[in-house]
């Protein structure tokens, strides 16, 4: 048979010299190796207070976006949650009425916007699929909660603060 | 009334001792688990426990305070007294030992003149070696009385490896008792204290074997047998819990640290500084560099059985056997003819 690389190596059934039965140069050995790992520099990031960095592509929580003014920018078409392939999303839209210009962008907005974080894949397809830039993942991920229902997130969790009234919130949900 | 002839004083110093050693010898064993954790955390790249204070220190106290808050279970079929008294039996067996180190040579307290010894017995060494041997029933009883397979399994071979060992560990002694002419430590340490060199020098294929013997008799890996996980769960204290089950775990770090005593004492000049003319300093500050010093041999021998444990894996079990038997015994009793012959060419 043809060997594949040229690595391949005849086993050695050499009998043991003397010094090799007797074990203790090896042991001896090994122990100057576990000895010498006394001095390597550990890989540990010692979590609480050191947090490792996220890739910059990261997917995590969802934010849903305002603009400069601080509309919501939700017109509540229903992309994202057609696009999502693990049904993540519902929503119920609402038309905006006389003086509530300075809250929604357009005349349609989403009344009710849940995402089931026990279901999202955070595969960040919403986020492709919206037209209105108004949906994107941020660098957060959910945390723990006790309740299935607490994984639910809606529009209160979701929304991302007003850039009018609380422009420092806002700057640091941005990642900016 | 001869109860009120007694030397009062002598009770009150010695009862003293012995509570400042068990205690001592008890902190030591509780912060040796710690010392096992980080030492096996460093040499394999992990910071190891260090939540708990500051640089994880308080981590033994939270395992003690874990251990004795933990439930008691003794299972229904096992014999409850025998249950109770093998943990027992190991920690005494293992504390008993300490009664005949010698732990600096004396200082002198309020008058009195204190041997920092409990008792010098001329027969130490060998009353070493029953105690040793008595630890092996702590393991046996429980083993047995838990009444599950592999407690008894781990339990026969845990006293079959101790029997074993303590073959070629008490000829590779005989060979340095030779060279002695005393079973008592103190004299052995005093011997090397006035003599030139210590014991290791004259006896350095005797130390080893000791050494190896030493790691089986406390259990510790390559001889863990009657603790190997893959075989036997979790050996002789399969079915112990709580403060028992801390009692078996803390036993076996005594043994170690008694074992490291032992053979620093014999084999290393025991509280003797190298290089340091004790005369130069007041006697009572001299003894306790003499302790220091001992405490340090001791913890270096702890750290060199952690080492071991940590880079060596565990033997298979008959090659645990061949190894005593067809190896240690034989190299043990050469070492005894071979010491033999030179004292006799010496004469």
């Amino acid at each position: 048979m043809q060997a594949l690389t040229n690595k391949a190596q005849a086993v050695n059934r050499k009998p043991m010299t003397f010094w090799e039965r007797l074990y203790l140069i090896n042991i001896i050995k090994g122990m100057l190796i576990t000895f010498s790992h006394m001095f390597k520099k550990q890989p540990t990031i010692r979590y609480p207070e050191q947090k490792r960095e996220f890739s910059p592509v990261f997917r995590g929580l969802h934010v849903l976006n305002r603009d400069e003014e601080g509309r919501e920018r939700c017109t509540a078409c229903g992309l994202c949650a057609v696009a999502c392939p693990a049904e993540a999303i519902t929503m119920e839209a609402a038309e905006r009425v006389e003086g509530e210009e300075n809250l929604y962008r357009e005349e349609k907005y989403a009344a009710k916007y849940e995402i089931n974080m026990l279901r999202c894949i955070f595969c960040g397809l919403c986020e492709d699929a919206c037209p209105k830039d108004a949906i994107y993942l941020s660098e957060t991920f959910a945390p723990a909660n006790y309740t299935r229902k607490g994984f639910i997130y809606g529009k209160p969790d979701l929304l991302i603060p007003n850039p009018q009234t609380e422009a420092t919130a806002f700057a640091e949900a941005k990642g900016v | 009334m001869t109860i009120l002839a007694l030397d009062w004083g002598f009770i009150i110093e010695k009862l003293i001792m012995i509570a400042i050693i068990v205690l001592a010898s008890l902190g030591i064993a509780l912060y040796t688990t710690f010392g096992e954790r980080k030492v096996a955390a460093i040499l394999q790249d992990r910071p190891g426990p260090s939540r708990a204070g500051p640089f994880g220190l308080l981590q033994p106290l939270a395992d003690g305070l874990k251990l004795i808050m933990k439930e008691e279970i003794i299972p229904n079929a096992a014999n409850k007294w025998l249950f109770i008294l093998g943990p027992g039996l190991a920690m005494t067996a293992s504390l008993m030992t300490c009664a005949v180190i010698p732990w600096g040579s004396a200082v002198d307290v309020f008058g009195r003149h204190v041997e920092l010894q409990i008792a010098d017995v001329n027969i130490g060494i060998l009353y070493v070696f029953a105690v040793v041997s008595m630890g092996v029933y702590g393991i046996m009883i429980g083993g047995w009385a838990s009444n599950n397979k592999f407690s008894l399994m781990s339990a026969l071979r845990a006293a079959s490896q101790a029997i074993s060992y303590e073959l070629a560990m008490g000829l590779a002694l005989i060979a340095l008792l030779m060279t002695t002419g005393s079973l008592s430590l103190k004299t052995i340490v005093e011997q090397q204290i006035q003599g030139n060199w210590w014991n290791i020098v004259y006896q350095p294929l005797g130390f080893v074997i000791f050494f190896i013997c030493a790691l089986a008799e406390c259990n510790r890996t390559p001889f863990d047998l009657p603790e190997a996980e893959n075989e036997l769960n979790f050996g002789y204290h399969q079915e112990y819990s709580s403060m028992k089950l801390g009692f078996y775990l803390f036993a076996e770090y005594i043994n170690m640290i008694m074992s490291s005593a032992i053979m620093a004492s014999m084999y290393f000049g025991g509280y003797d500084l190298p290089f340091f003319n004790e005369a130069s300093v007041a006697p009572n500050i001299a003894a306790l560099i003499g302790v220091g010093t001992l405490l340090i041999k001791i913890v270096l021998f702890i750290f060199l059985f952690m080492w071991i444990r940590w880079t060596i894996p565990r033997f298979r079990y008959d090659q645990l056997m061949n190894l005593g038997w067809k190896t240690m015994i034989p190299l043990a009793l050469f070492n005894m003819l071979l010491t033999g012959a030179i004292l006799l060419a010496k004469l």
